[in-house]
């Protein structure tokens, strides 16, 4: 046997390996996908329907207002752009509060570095189960914000249960994923690209827009994604912080599982996925336009 | 560093972790009360000490990380030394794409979808519920597997090729060539992904709140159930006793690093 058909076998061999691995990817990474649409599709005898997404699109609920009136709302409708709307928000606040933290942590001492990602990783290790939970006790009428505030002479203020403490779950609960990967392109940037804009009459803020910015946005691109992906799908959240009033979409699909009506559960999960995948592909769209924009 | 960067740097620390400190501090509270400091105190430890439900589902936990994580490691390693051979660059993307899906979807995707194939599968076989502990554990190596792969696939295309080409021509078998010199070269990347699969599958509540039975509770699925209920400080014993787990982790995986690059570079040296 010569030595290229050796190498040949071998690699005949080895290419046998990822055999397990794709029939496992196919049955349980494909297969329940398509289970989704077909939930999505069919009534509970399993005959093809298209109610279940119709119920999302057309079923109403009344609203009362403080003061009395009554409005009808498409249910589903508001709950989907309440989500989007949050998602949104707490994404535009992850990346304000987070992008800085990136760009000072990248112009440290590489040892330092090391220390301070390690630092922020920490909150991620524990589980956002107990984290937004302390968010809750922290911000909750007798909390300690509000028991500090009445001591040192101010007016407490109510927040547990408004959109606002929603947010501020979620920021909390996903901004390391927005520091993370942006700091690590940041990493990467050469220093003598901002001393060649310093030198050629750029100013702070100009370096940072011209050069810093448009270098870091695959950064920016994938933060913007691990924030708004889980944030848009969480259901955990605005149970404990909106006291259960602002129903996201997360919720509807829990809900649905809970009351066991798995067939609109998954027309809801079918229509949130589509959604996210053509936003995703908008998004990665609209980034690379950018990014030649800036090159030119 | 300017003083405005300090003073910020300071205050994201601050809001990233005020709520530990606070169920740190509240965790060795006397009384009660999450918000008012009645005097030290033990009683909530010994609470959680006495919480059956509680010590199970953090067995139950260990086990299924345990058992997710080496199987996704072994089936991931395997897996990405086997794709890293596929030539054809349609059926390469192909596998990328699908391989990436676990990764870009929301959790409550990847849960409900395990979920509803797994209630069909258990209808067809007349099972009144088809969800256990066996469920729990296909959906933890789904979501587990990619980030296996992904550690390993670049290790794969930085290490030398000619080597295991080498080792062959030097009387090995193939068997023993992979063993004995592709391996070692593969495994910082393998142990990163056993790490980051053993810790995600420790962590994850959503993906096991939809494929889990009433018969295996997990942690996570146990804190859940906690919180849904009246307000205890015993889950901040737990959380704080977490928390230093973690810490202690952490500081062990920062101190090998440490001495990874120690030996490599004693290793340069002597060259």
């Amino acid at each position: 046997m010569n030595s290229s058909a050796v190498k040949e076998k071998s690699s005949a061999l080895q290419r046998f390996l990822a055999a397990p691995y794709m029939v496992w990817a196919v049955l349980f990474i494909l297969v329940p996908l398509v289970f989704i649409a077909y939930y999505a599709f069919t009534d509970d005898n399993f005959s093809f329907t298209f109610d279940n997404i119709a119920r999302f699109f057309n079923a109403t609920s009344e609203i009362t207002a403080e003061s009395g009136e009554v409005t009808e709302v498409r249910t589903y409708i508001l709950i989907f752009r309440r989500s989007v709307r949050l998602a949104v928000i707490s994404t535009l606040i992850c990346f304000l509060l987070g992008y800085p933290v990136a760009y000072i942590i990248s112009r440290m001492k590489p040892r330092t570095q090391k220390t301070m990602i390690t630092v922020i990783m920490i909150p991620m290790w524990m589980n956002f189960l107990i984290r937004t939970y302390a968010w809750m006790n922290i911000l909750q009428d007798t909390g300690i914000i509000n028991l500090l505030l009445v001591k040192i002479g101010l007016q407490p203020f109510h927040i547990i249960g408004t959109q606002a403490a929603v947010v501020i779950g979620m920021v909390y609960d996903y901004l390391p994923y927005m520091i993370l990967p942006i700091y690590s392109v940041m990493a990467k940037l050469d220093v003598k690209l901002f001393e060649a804009a310093h030198d050629l009459g750029c100013t702070s803020f100009g370096v940072l827009r011209r050069v810093v910015f448009p270098l870091t946005m695959p950064g920016v691109i994938s933060g913007i994604t691990m924030v708004l992906i889980p944030s848009v799908s969480t259901f955990y959240i605005s149970q404990k912080l909106g006291s259960g009033k602002f129903f996201l979409i997360g919720d509807a699909i829990e809900g649905q599982y809970i009351a066991n009506n798995l067939h609109f559960a998954a027309a809801i999960a079918f229509i949130m996925m589509i959604i996210l995948l053509a936003a995703m592909a908008l998004l990665r769209r609209l980034a690379e336009i950018k990014f030649k924009g800036a090159r030119t | 560093m300017k003083a405005v960067s300090k003073i910020y740097m300071a205050l994201a620390f601050v809001f990233l972790f005020a709520p530990i400190v606070l169920m740190l501090v509240f965790s060795f509270n006397d009384s009660k009360s999450l918000s008012v400091f009645a005097g030290f105190s033990l009683k909530w430890y010994r609470e959680l000490l006495r919480d059956e439900q509680t010590l199970t589902s953090v067995k139950n936990t260990l086990i299924l990380a345990l058992s997710s994580s080496v199987i996704s490691t072994v089936m991931g390693t395997a897996a990405a030394v086997g794709i890293d051979k596929i030539r054809s660059k349609w059926y390469r993307t192909a596998i990328d794409t699908v391989t990436n899906i676990p990764m870009v979807n929301p959790d409550i995707i990847t849960g409900i979808s395990l979920m509803l194939m797994f209630v069909f599968v258990g209808r067809i076989f007349g099972a009144s519920t088809s969800l256990s502990f066996w469920t729990m554990l296909i959906a933890h190596i789904t979501f587990c597997l990619p980030y296996v792969i992904l550690q390993v696939l670049p290790k794969l295309s930085q290490s030398d090729r000619a080597l295991p080409e080498a080792a062959r021509d030097l009387g090995c078998s193939p068997v023993q060539a992979f063993f004995k010199v592709q391996l070692p070269e593969l495994m910082p990347g393998i142990l990163t992904g056993l790490i980051m699969a053993f810790t995600l599958s420790l962590d994850d509540f959503v993906v096991s709140y939809f494929t889990a039975g009433t018969g295996f509770q997990t942690l996570p699925i146990r804190i859940y159930g906690m919180t849904k209920k009246t307000v205890t400080p015993k889950m901040y014993a737990l959380s704080t006793l977490i928390f230093f787990a973690v810490l202690i982790l952490l500081m062990l995986s920062n101190l090998a690093d440490r001495d990874e690059s120690k030996t490599v570079k004693k290793h340069k040296k002597t060259k």
